[in-house]
């Protein structure tokens, strides 16, 4: 038997529905095609002729998961278009919105969906048994993270609250100090985690990604930042579009985004953490270590201690910010519609996420487009697994199969997002 | 302090049947009864775990796929199986309760009563009010749930 299709009809512990097809011929991999095939949802269509004011909440509803992120990066946008800057504490509540994404998406990822492929488990559930601490403590981290969303956000699912401009409101110091002994406990947890996960073992797996993410002045990225490269790429958000293009792939609903100049990259934990593990400050820096994360790491199946140490920095900014609090005197800046374009990237929980706004004098929104980090890591998820299947071509097909599930969810691809994207399909020949 | 005897309705305010849990727990809590905690559930599934964990007796009201008889109650009893995934499907979007369940019991955290009543859904439209038949359900369930409470 010289060919073979190996398939993977339904990608599970991912969100949303996609597979994945291996073409082997001769005990090569030939072919791996990601594909997703969530319907097509057409947001950057019907957001034309809406209000500009309307991106955030309209755009939110792209994903359950990372809802802050498409509100920040409309925001930004937006506000960008209109030519208003928001700074002091409002800009310090987005920040600590962030956070609580960043704790809440991390957590469900490393502990419910990711762990227990380092543990052979199908599932959490099947995991929870023998695991049940951390299990326990990885539920605490997320619904410590829901608490914050639901406070600065309005609810925790699909929050409302962030407007161009600012806020509709804006918490009181004594809200945000009744959460600090939850975030207390939550930053003992992710310690515990962290260590937790630093006791996985990892495959031996090297990859010379070019990493992308953003670069801030002084902070860990989150909302601000030039989009920088290992490899050079120095851009403001402005100039996303002329480094990085979207190509339509026949197999899939989603687009795949790729370097003008040097094609495949990784947006991400891993690449946040290798291009700004300077920014994380000496402590947070040397539990890295101790969890068997350096800077440079390139291995993809570690990206779960990356995930680990912005859990616990994302806890800690959190209390930061809660000490440094001083309710703002207006919960939003006033907002003037001009008409104008507008762009923005701002670090959502799976990496970059790119929107620009063409706006008319009205307020109305011209064009929109939107690049989710999904998207943007495809065509590298596939590499990975043309890597691993390679590696582990001569292995039995269930544990070939287990090996590139693998390699997928360790990129925590979010394929609703990415819809305009998991089975998998080894066609041997 | 003992252990509390809880209801909680599950669902969407904004899509039609999958609000009919909640429906449910706004007449169970009108009524007052005594010894009773009666809570709505709009969020992540996951967060349920503590609900079930702190419980004595707890009854879970949710919308239930459309099947042949739109409004048809199903009381299931997860303490003796799994929920039956054509009633309470799987979603590839979020953990949803039959996942919550099998994740309390293999934490060993499971109530020591539990019901869940299922009500056949007809439709989810956005902005929708219950169906004729669901609404037509709830009053029934109502009646149910507190002779389960009351009796037992």
């Amino acid at each position: 038997m010289a060919t073979k299709t190996i398939r993977l009809e339904y990608l599970t512990r991912v969100e949303g529905e996609g597979s994945l097809v291996l073409d082997v011929r001769e005990g090569n991999v030939e072919n791996v095609r990601l594909s997703i095939f969530e319907p097509p949802r057409f947001f950057e269509a019907f957001l034309r002729g809406r209000a500009a004011s309307e991106a955030p909440d309209l755009t939110a509803r792209i994903c359950g998961i990372c809802p802050v992120a498409y509100q920040m990066s409309a925001v930004h946008a937006v506000e960008a278009a209109f030519g208003i800057e928001v700074g002091g504490q409002l800009r310090a509540l987005r920040r600590l919105l962030y956070c609580a994404e960043w704790i809440e998406s991390h957590a469900l990822h490393i502990v419910m969906l990711h762990a227990p492929d380092f543990l052979g488990f199908p599932d959490a559930i099947a995991m929870a048994g023998a695991h049940g601490e951390a299990v326990r403590r990885g539920l605490a981290l997320k619904k410590a993270g829901n608490a914050l969303l639901k406070l600065l956000g309005g609810r925790e699912v699909h929050p409302v609250n962030v407007r161009v401009g600012g806020f509709y409101r804006v918490p009181t110091q004594a809200e945000l100090a009744a959460l600090q002994p939850a975030l207390a406990e939550a930053r003992e947890n992710a310690v515990a985690v962290a260590r937790w996960v630093g006791g996985f073992s990892f495959p031996d797996v090297g990859r010379d990604y070019e990493f992308v993410a953003l670069r801030h002045a002084d902070e860990y990225p989150m909302n601000e930042g030039r989009i920088v490269s290992n490899r050079g790429l120095d851009i403001a958000a402005a100039e996303f579009e002329a480094a990085f293009e979207e190509r339509q792939v026949a197999y899939s609903t989603a687009l795949q985004s790729v370097l003008r100049a040097r094609g495949h990259y990784l947006v991400g934990p891993l690449a946040r953490f290798n291009l700004n593990h300077d920014r994380l400050g000496g402590e947070l820096l040397a539990f890295a270590a101790e969890l068997g994360l350096r800077p440079g790491c390139g291995n993809p199946f570690r990206s779960i201690l990356a995930r680990a140490v912005e859990v616990t920095y994302a806890i800690e900014e959190a209390l930061r910010i809660i000490d440094a609090y001083v309710p703002p005197r207006e919960p939003s800046v006033r907002a003037e519609a001009r008409a104008g374009t507008g762009m923005a990237c701002t670090e959502a929980p799976r990496g970059i996420l790119y929107h620009r706004y063409g706006i008319e004098a009205d307020g109305s929104i011209a064009e929109a487009r939107i690049v989710p980090p999904t998207s943007q890591n495809q065509a590298t998820i596939e590499d990975d697994v043309r890597l691993v299947a390679t590696q582990g071509i001569h292995l039995p097909e269930e544990e070939l199969r287990e090996q590139c599930e693998r390699a997928i969810r360790n990129h925590d691809p979010c394929i609703s997002c990415a819809t305009h994207f998991l089975r998998l399909e080894v066609r041997r020949r | 302090m003992t252990a509390p005897r809880r209801v909680i309705g599950l669902g969407n305010p904004d899509r039609g049947d999958d609000a009919v849990g909640l429906h449910v727990a706004r007449r169970l809590a009108a009524r007052g009864l005594e010894g009773v905690e009666v809570r709505e559930a709009t969020g992540d599934a996951l967060a349920l775990l503590e609900d079930l964990a702190s419980a004595a007796h707890l009854v879970l009201v949710d919308a239930a796929a459309p099947l042949a008889a739109p409004g048809r109650i199903h009381r299931l009893d997860p303490l003796s199986r799994p929920l039956p995934r054509e009633i309470v499907p799987a979603s590839t979007h979020a953990f949803g309760l039959a996942e919550v369940i099998e994740l309390a019991r293999a934490l060993g955290q499971l109530p020591a009563r539990l019901s869940v009543y299922a009500i056949e859904a007809a439709e989810f439209g956005a902005g929708a009010p219950l169906s004729a038949p669901v609404a037509a359900a709830v009053e029934r369930v109502v009646e149910r749930i507190a002779a389960e409470l009351v009796g037992g």
